[in-house]
């Protein structure tokens, strides 16, 4: 092992250029990975914090109703046509014993309940349909950061106080501590106070949403006792969908993961992804080819050398071992110095400020796992690649290999 | 231990076996050394000088006969032991000394130690250097072969056949391109080591002024031993 290692090292050192050329290779490959990969990483969680920062990942509610005409019998007039029934506002049935059941799931982070349902409203000549989130403002905030998104007031909601977004309090001209009239279908309306103005980034949301206490918004809606919605944060939220199919069994009840209700940014994240393996794939294809055909040259160069080791009384296993560790090595350090060329490059365009937004700058990082992970598979790739390079050499005869000069 | 360093019974080598063009080289050879033993190999070429030299270092095999090492049969070892035989009993000199150019003298000389047993031990390392001293070498022993005269790489090469400490040198043409005087140096050292460390010494040699030197001379010819008798007596080194 020694020996081989030792063997290595002196042979890559020996031939400096060619060395250097090949992890330049390996390096610019690596470079160009990190860099993708964190780029599109940011981008990624970019999307997914936009997306999830104002909702949550899995919402409860009760189920849709159904049209349940009667069942033909023979002397029934024949159903040609079944209506699609209107959706009533429903509290969820029991839902006392559903949130005790959501507690018990383990892949459950947060839970908050909601009454929630559209009203309009209204100030002097101005009106707007809104959503009314009946809300206990801590246990929200578990799942939507409201908190931070608030801009004026107090995080507090107590009687008739309500949070509104700052588009509805520019469209209706309102400030902190203005009054509002908020009617509903239902059971008519009633007059609400601003106590807190908030901006989370997402033009309808900021001026559509009306948030107030639990009571209250049963009132407005007529749910008397009623939750119409229980909101869920999970461990993981790539899980979500595949828990609200779960809770849709065994509650009986409409769960809607974000994944269903944002198709089309799950679909970008995968493009995403695809995009990214692809590069990592093809680049790592040509960082192999690139290290193979190098110690194939290499190999035939020191034939002679081979053939002087293996008369000395070298075993084929460490000629073999000699040049699977110069791949490796070379994986290895070109790596390295890849990875340090790909963090380059991010701060550069970090510095640069080409990672604008919609929303402003989006962070890129790149991650130890990154790094770790780019080193670790540049190694393989090495020892892969030095593998039919390594075999000829072992293979060589000793005789034939001290001919060649 | 046998008394015998190596002995070949009956030796036939062929190349091309099963093609049209099958050629025996060695016509069926029986050789024996003794430890101590400094013999020359002569011949013309195309005698199979060579192909004989390849069979006795363990680097091939023969068509059939069998070859014994230290009295051990070797024909059907497989590649590992025999590698491992050549490592440990056989020392080998080209003619163009095969020094490897990335390792300084020292490390060519410690390469058989490097290959059987790792790192060399600092006895190991005392041992080159001393070998080295003894062939007038220690100011270079950190040089690369690149920066060495031909008959100090020659020297190196010696002491690196020797470190392992076989019972059998091989050399090939070892003064093949040395100027006289060197290669009276080199022979000179063969010759020490010989009775130093009682070592059998196969001289493969076109030169018949070293053949002369030598305790004893095969004549190869057209693969076969037409000559082989002690010098009644050799010229001293």
């Amino acid at each position: 092992m020694w020996f081989s290692w030792h063997v290595a090292l002196r042979l890559l050192r020996e031939n400096r250029s060619q060395t250097l050329l090949i992890i330049s290779g390996v390096a610019i490959g690596v470079a160009a990975i990190v860099f993708v990969t964190a780029l599109l990483g940011g981008l990624q969680r970019n999307i997914i914090d936009r997306t999830l920062g104002s909702q949550a990942h899995i919402r409860v509610s009760a189920p849709d109703e159904a049209a349940r005409p009667l069942r033909q019998t023979e002397q029934a007039v024949k159903i040609t046509r079944v209506d699609q029934r209107a959706q009533r506002l429903n509290s969820i049935e029991q839902w006392q014993a559903v949130e005790a059941a959501l507690l018990r799931i383990p892949e459950i982070n947060a839970i908050s309940l909601m009454v929630t349902g559209p009203a309009l409203a209204r100030r002097g000549e101005a009106t707007r349909s809104v959503a009314v989130l009946g809300v206990d403002l801590e246990r929200y905030n578990q799942i939507v950061g409201l908190r931070a998104a608030l801009v004026e007031g107090r995080f507090a909601l107590a009687g008739n106080d309500v949070l509104i977004g700052s588009e509805l309090a520019r469209v209706l001209g309102i400030g902190l501590g203005d009054r509002l009239r908020l009617d509903a279908d239902a059971a008519g309306g009633d007059i609400y106070t601003v106590a807190g103005i908030f901006t989370l980034g997402q033009r309808d949301i900021d001026q559509r949403f009306v948030y107030m206490g639990i009571k209250p918004a049963q009132a407005l809606l007529n749910l008397p006792g009623g939750i119409s919605a229980i909101d869920l944060k999970l461990n993981d939220f790539f899980q979500a969908e595949a828990l609200a199919q779960r809770l849709k069994r065994t509650l009986a009840l409409k769960a809607e993961s974000w994944m269903a209700v944002n198709a089309n940014v799950l679909q970008a994240i995968a493009a995403q992804r695809a995009t990214s393996l692809i590069i990592r794939v093809f680049v790592g294809i040509s960082a192999a080819f690139g290290i193979a055909s190098v110690l194939a040259v290499s190999v035939v160069q020191r034939a002679r050398v081979i053939g002087i080791l293996r008369a000395m009384g070298a075993r084929r296993r460490q000629i073999l071992l000699a040049f699977l560790m110069q791949g490796g090595v070379v994986g290895l350090l070109g790596s390295l110095l890849g990875c340090a060329i790909g963090m380059l490059l991010v701060a550069g365009y970090m510095a640069a400020g080409f990672n604008q937004s919609r929303v402003g700058l989006f962070a890129i990082s790149v991650s130890p796992e990154l790094i770790i992970g780019a080193a670790l598979m540049a190694t393989l790739v090495g020892v892969l690649a030095a593998a039919a390079p390594a075999r000829r050499a072992a293979r060589l005869d000793p005789i034939e290999a001290m001919r060649s000069v | 231990m046998s008394e015998r360093v190596l002995e070949l019974r009956a030796v036939r080598k062929s190349y091309g076996v099963g093609s049209a063009v099958e050629t025996e080289v060695l016509h069926g050879v029986d050789l024996s050394l003794n430890h101590g033993e400094f013999a020359a190999l002569i011949g013309p070429s195309g005698s199979g000088k060579t192909t004989l030299l390849n069979l006795l270092g363990l680097l091939d095999r023969p068509s059939s006969g069998e070859l014994l090492l230290l009295g051990q049969p070797t024909r059907a070892l497989d590649d590992e032991s025999r590698t491992r035989m050549r490592g440990r009993g056989i020392g080998f000199v080209f003619q163009f000394h095969h020094l490897i150019s990335a390792f300084s003298a020292l490390e060519n000389v410690l390469m058989p130690e490097m290959i059987a047993s790792g790192r060399p031990s600092p006895a190991q390392r005392a041992d080159a250097m001393a070998l080295l001293d003894a062939v007038g070498l220690a100011a270079h022993v950190h040089k690369l072969p690149g920066e060495l005269s031909g008959g100090q790489q020659q020297r190196v090469a010696i002491v690196r056949a020797l470190i392992s400490r076989p019972a059998l040198l091989l050399a090939d043409e070892p003064t093949g391109n040395l100027d006289t005087q060197t290669a009276d140096q080199v022979f000179a050292l063969f010759r020490q080591f010989n009775r130093e460390r009682n070592l059998a010494v196969l001289v493969v040699t076109h030169d018949p002024r070293l053949a002369d030197r030598c305790d004893r001379v095969i004549q190869l010819v057209d693969g076969r031993i037409v000559r082989d008798e002690p010098q009644a007596k050799p010229q001293s080194a």
